[in-house]
This record gives structure tokens, sequence and C-alpha cells, in this order.
């Protein structure tokens, strides 16, 4: 099999995301072209000296629409690589960390942390709940008598349902009005409103977990064929499941803090970037990551402007698109679930 | 000779029942030591007793070193093993499986794979005559086909120490025969090898010491036509048997004697 070299592959998916990004930006109510964006950007990070954007404009490109399309491109390349690294530690083809119940658990802990008047904290809150219900699951699969994908799903839906129900509790006795609402549409998983600080922190998060598990690629080929298989090719299996499921569980727990319970992006990207790359992890969780950025970019492009002046939680797009490639994995794969 | 790997007090406790249970031995480097026994005699769990891969007391060193006081990582530069069943739900091509082999050598940083990297794998795939698969995906090989990859990963270890569980497992005759011949020249290039076989006229003709295991204990060891006695192919598992001599190379020969 004739693959494409990694950097032919990263670069043209760079170039991919970079236009996504501008272009993405000139979708919307007010009429912007790419070359104001591209003015806009030079000068907020200093290139140009003058600013021939009209003041009004540069907010909408600046304050408005920059921060939210980042923050996209960001959570959908932290929840691929998210996917891919759980689907390698756990060799479960339908591993995502909305299928394994962790961005219930973090909607559950960001709902609590919020009620309870402590908005800045949502994003510590999120972690716990994301670690507490990935512990969880993993768990309920151990007692179900051992790791499987059907009994990690079987696991993750109960933790999953049983989240949300507390979850949705918690909005039911203590939200009204306007905050319900926006609880619920963040809840299915939204990028509005997104501003600056919070773009900054979820791309904080990605560079800070996301770096160290991209170098651990190798570690995880090594796992092609088992724990047994990955100790004796010397990866130290313990420690390095602990790292990278801790790692993956604080990034889904800040991802889902600020654009809610996104799913199955984070499933279908990685199984579509394994047709191109194969299963090296070296080349996948890169290329995962920038077609996940690209990929929520333009999801969530379509969410605010499909429906122009209404608008959509992305959540509901990335599922309309995530539930049919889901079923068609689980057809590929029968014989192992 | 000299001592490659020592084994000493070995015992494996799974469940609260001994699996193994205090097994001394010496594989001399440079030869094929042959593990037989019956069935959950503990041939398995002494392998991976002797990789560090389950809690076990005792100690195992290799030329001298104490395997348990080095980090996995560099035990894996100069061991490597050969499980009974290996399978994955990775896309990988055959050559990419062998190339797994070379991770232990990889830094972090290492974007992709070295030119020695590459030559290995390649001279790896063509000592078990599975160079025409190598762009194969690893799925789509038969079970024989993929033993022999996961052979070929393993001697892209380089080890010094080769440690194989029932390696002739899915072989037909000619791969059997050519696989043994593969270790016993990987033996004679100074490896230590270690593997666990059910045919014993295989383990006859191909070994240079057999190591016999019952009930997880050891109840005799040496050459073959010392140890393949029909007393102890009755002890051991409960067969009558004739020891016969290949004409050739003068190596027992096991003839079953039917019950009844």
């Amino acid at each position: 099999m004739n693959r494409p070299t990694l950097a032919v592959l990263v670069l043209s998916l760079l170039a991919l995301l970079l236009a996504s990004l501008v272009l993405a930006v000139t979708f919307g109510p007010a009429d912007i072209g790419p070359l104001e964006v591209w003015q806009t950007i030079g000068w907020h990070l200093g290139l140009v000296a003058e600013n021939p954007v009209s003041r009004l404009r540069d907010a909408i490109i600046w304050d408005l629409r920059l921060p939210r399309v980042l923050a996209a491109a960001v959570v959908g390349a932290g929840l691929a690589l998210c996917g891919a690294v759980m689907q390698a530690l756990t060799r479960n083809p339908l591993a995502d960390p909305y299928l394994l119940g962790l961005s219930s658990g973090a909607s559950l802990g960001a709902v609590a942390f919020l009620l309870a008047g402590a908005a800045l904290l949502m994003p510590l809150g999120a972690f716990i709940g994301a670690a507490a219900a990935m512990g969880l699951t993993l768990l309920v699969t151990q007692l179900l008598g051992g790791a499987t994908p059907t009994r990690a799903i079987l696991a993750g839906i109960s933790i999953s349902a049983l989240a949300a129900a507390a979850t949705s509790f918690l909005i039911f006795w203590s939200a009204t009005g306007d905050s319900y609402r926006e609880i619920l549409s963040w809840l299915m998983g939204s990028l509005s409103g997104v501003v600056w600080p919070e773009a900054l922190l979820v791309l904080a998060a990605l560079v800070l977990a996301g770096l160290p598990v991209l170098l651990s690629g190798r570690s995880l080929d090594a796992f092609a064929f088992g724990d047994t298989a990955a100790a004796t090719l010397g990866v130290d299996v313990g420690r390095l499941r602990w790292w990278l499921l801790g790692g993956t569980a604080l990034l889904t727990g800040i991802l889902v803090s600020i654009g809610g319970a996104i799913g199955f992006v984070g499933l279908i990207v990685p199984h579509v970037a394994r047709l191109v790359t194969g299963s090296r992890h070296r080349a996948l969780l890169p290329v995962a990551m920038l077609l996940g950025a690209s990929f929520m970019v333009w999801t969530d492009t379509a969410a605010r402007s499909l429906f122009e002046p209404r608008e959509l939680p992305v959540g509901i797009i990335t599922a309309l698109l995530g539930a049919p490639i889901f079923l068609g994995v689980l057809l590929r794969y029968r014989r192992i679930t | 000779m000299s001592v490659g790997l020592e084994v000493s007090g070995v015992a494996v406790q799974l469940g609260g029942r001994a699996i193994v249970d205090g097994i001394d031995m010496v594989v001399p480097a440079g030869s094929v030591t042959g593990l037989i026994g019956p069935n959950g005699a503990g041939k398995s769990t002494l392998l991976r007793a002797i990789l560090g891969l389950v809690p076990a007391m005792g100690s195992v060193s290799f030329c001298g070193t104490d395997l348990a006081t080095l980090p996995r990582r560099a035990r894996a530069q100069f061991t490597a093993f050969v499980e009974q069943n290996s399978e994955t739900d990775a896309r990988l091509t055959a050559r990419e499986a062998v190339m797994l082999g070379r991770i232990p050598f990889q830094s972090v940083w290492q974007a992709s794979p070295s030119a020695d990297d590459l030559s290995l794998a390649e001279a790896a795939l063509a000592a078990v005559e599975m160079t025409a698969f190598a762009d194969r995906l690893y799925q789509t090989l038969s079970g024989g086909e993929q033993q022999r990859i996961q052979i070929a990963r393993a001697l892209a270890q380089q080890p010094r120490l080769l440690l194989l569980d029932e390696p002739t497992n899915h072989l037909d005759v000619h791969a059997q025969l050519a696989t043994l011949d593969l270790l016993r020249r990987h033996a004679q290039a100074g490896a230590t090898v270690l593997l666990a076989l059910h045919d014993l006229n295989l383990a006859a003709s191909f070994c240079d010491s057999l190591v016999v295991l019952h009930g997880g204990r050891p109840v005799a060891a040496g050459p073959p036509e010392l140890v393949l006695t029909p007393a102890l192919l009755r002890q051991v598992y409960g067969v009558d048997a004739t020891i016969l001599r290949h004409p050739g190379t003068g190596r027992p020969l096991i003839a079953y004697d039917l019950p009844g």
C-alpha cells in the first residue's frame, strides 16, 4: 500500500485548516471578505501599522467571529486526538470521549460548578466530572468481565445516562428563564458566544495536554497487538495508560467546559484519518487533529449560518453526521463486538 | 558454551494457585532450548515470568544481569517474545508490523524510521520468506503467515534472548522446518533461544536441549536423547511410546503406541 509521506499530508492539511479558518470568518450576517480577515489579523498581531478595516467590522471579525472559529478548530482537534488515543489504548474502534461517558461526566461537573456559583472554575469541574466518568466506565467494564468494545460502550452508555440524569435534575431544580435555555444549548454542544479568554483556554489545554500525547505516538503503535506485546516492545504499559487516560480526561473536560458535549467527532475523524495514514500513530495523531480542526470549523459554521438568524447547537450537526458513520463502524467490526 | 539465561526459584501464583512452582534452570547461549510439557504445565506462564510480564517470585538473569533491575525499554533492546496468538484490529501492513520491532530503538523525537530500521525490517522479512507479502494488510494474511510476520518482528529487535510460545502453531510442515532452522541459525550466531513446543518430534530434532515441565515443576532437563524416554512420556503425558533413532541424524524419533 502506498501512503503519502507525513510531511506532505500535514502541510496540505495545515493549508486546508488555514483557508477554512479565514473563510469561516467571512460567513455571517455582515458581509466580510477574506482580505479584510487577513488585514484584521495582521493589524492585531502587529504585522501592519494601520488597520484599513472599519472599527465595527474589525470588532465583528476580531471579537465576535475569530475566537469562535479558533475555538471550533481547537475543540475539533482535541476531540479527534482524544478519540484516536482512546481507541488505541483500549483497542476499541468505538472508543470516543462522548460514547464512553466522559463528555456527560464533564457536563455534569461543569453544570454543578456553574450552578454553585463558581462559573470561573467550570473547566475544573468538567475535568473532575470527565475523570470520574472515565474511572466509572472502566470500572463497570471490568465488572462486566473485562474489556471488549461492546462492554465498554454499554458501560459508557450507562454512566452517560446517569450523568445526564443528574445534570438534568440540577438544571431543572436551579436554573430559570434565560440561563435555562443557554445551558440547554451548551449541553447539546455549542460554541455560541465564545470569547477570547475561552478560546485561549482551550488552545492552552490542547498544547499542554496534546503535545505530550502526540509524542507518545510510537508507544501507541506498540499496543497494536495488545498489552503484552507493548510491554515486550519496551513500553511501561501501566504508567503510559494512566498518563494518557489522565491527559485525555483533562483535555476532554476543558473542551466540554467551553463547547459542551459535542459528540462523534472523536469517533469519526480518527477513522477517516486512518484510511489515509493507516494505524501508525506518529502519522495518525497529527492528521486526525488537523482533520478534526477543519471538520469542526465547518460544522460550526454550518451550525450558525444554516438557519440564520437562528442558531443550531453544533452537537446536533455532528450527531447527524456521526451517528450513521458510527453504525457503519459497528457493522464493519461486528465480528469483534 | 557460556551461560545465557539463568532462572532461579521462579514461581508464579494466579488466583491462589501455583502455576509455576520454584523453577531453576540454565539456558546456554548459542543454543536452542525447548520447553515441553502437557497443556497447563506452565510453559507459557514461565516464558511470561522470565520476561517480567506476570508478577513472579525468584530471579531471572541474562549474561549475569538481573533482568528485573533493567527498565522495560532497555530489556526490549535485547529480548524479544513471540506470543502464541497475535491479533490486531489495526490497519497495519506486514512490513509495518515487522517495523514495530524497532520501537525500542527509536527516540521519542524521531519522526520516521532510520535507514537501519528499514534494512533490518527487510532482512527480517526475507529471513522468514515473507518479502513478497510485505505490503499486504496484516489481517489479510493466513494464520501461518501472521505467525511468520511475528517472528520477523521479533528478529527485527535483534534479540540476544529470544523467547517464543508455540512458534510452529498454524504453520505447515515446510514453514515449521524453515522456522525452526531459522531459530537454530539465530542461536548459532550467539543468541539464546527458548521456545515452548507441543510437537515432541520437532523438539527432538531441532533443540539442543529440552526442559520438561509437569504441573509447574521441571521434571527433566538435558539433551533430547537423554530426556525423551518411554518412562518420562508415560509419567508426564500418560502415553506409551517407542523411541526410535532417526537413521540420518541419530536424533530420537517418537512412535506413539496407540491405546488398546
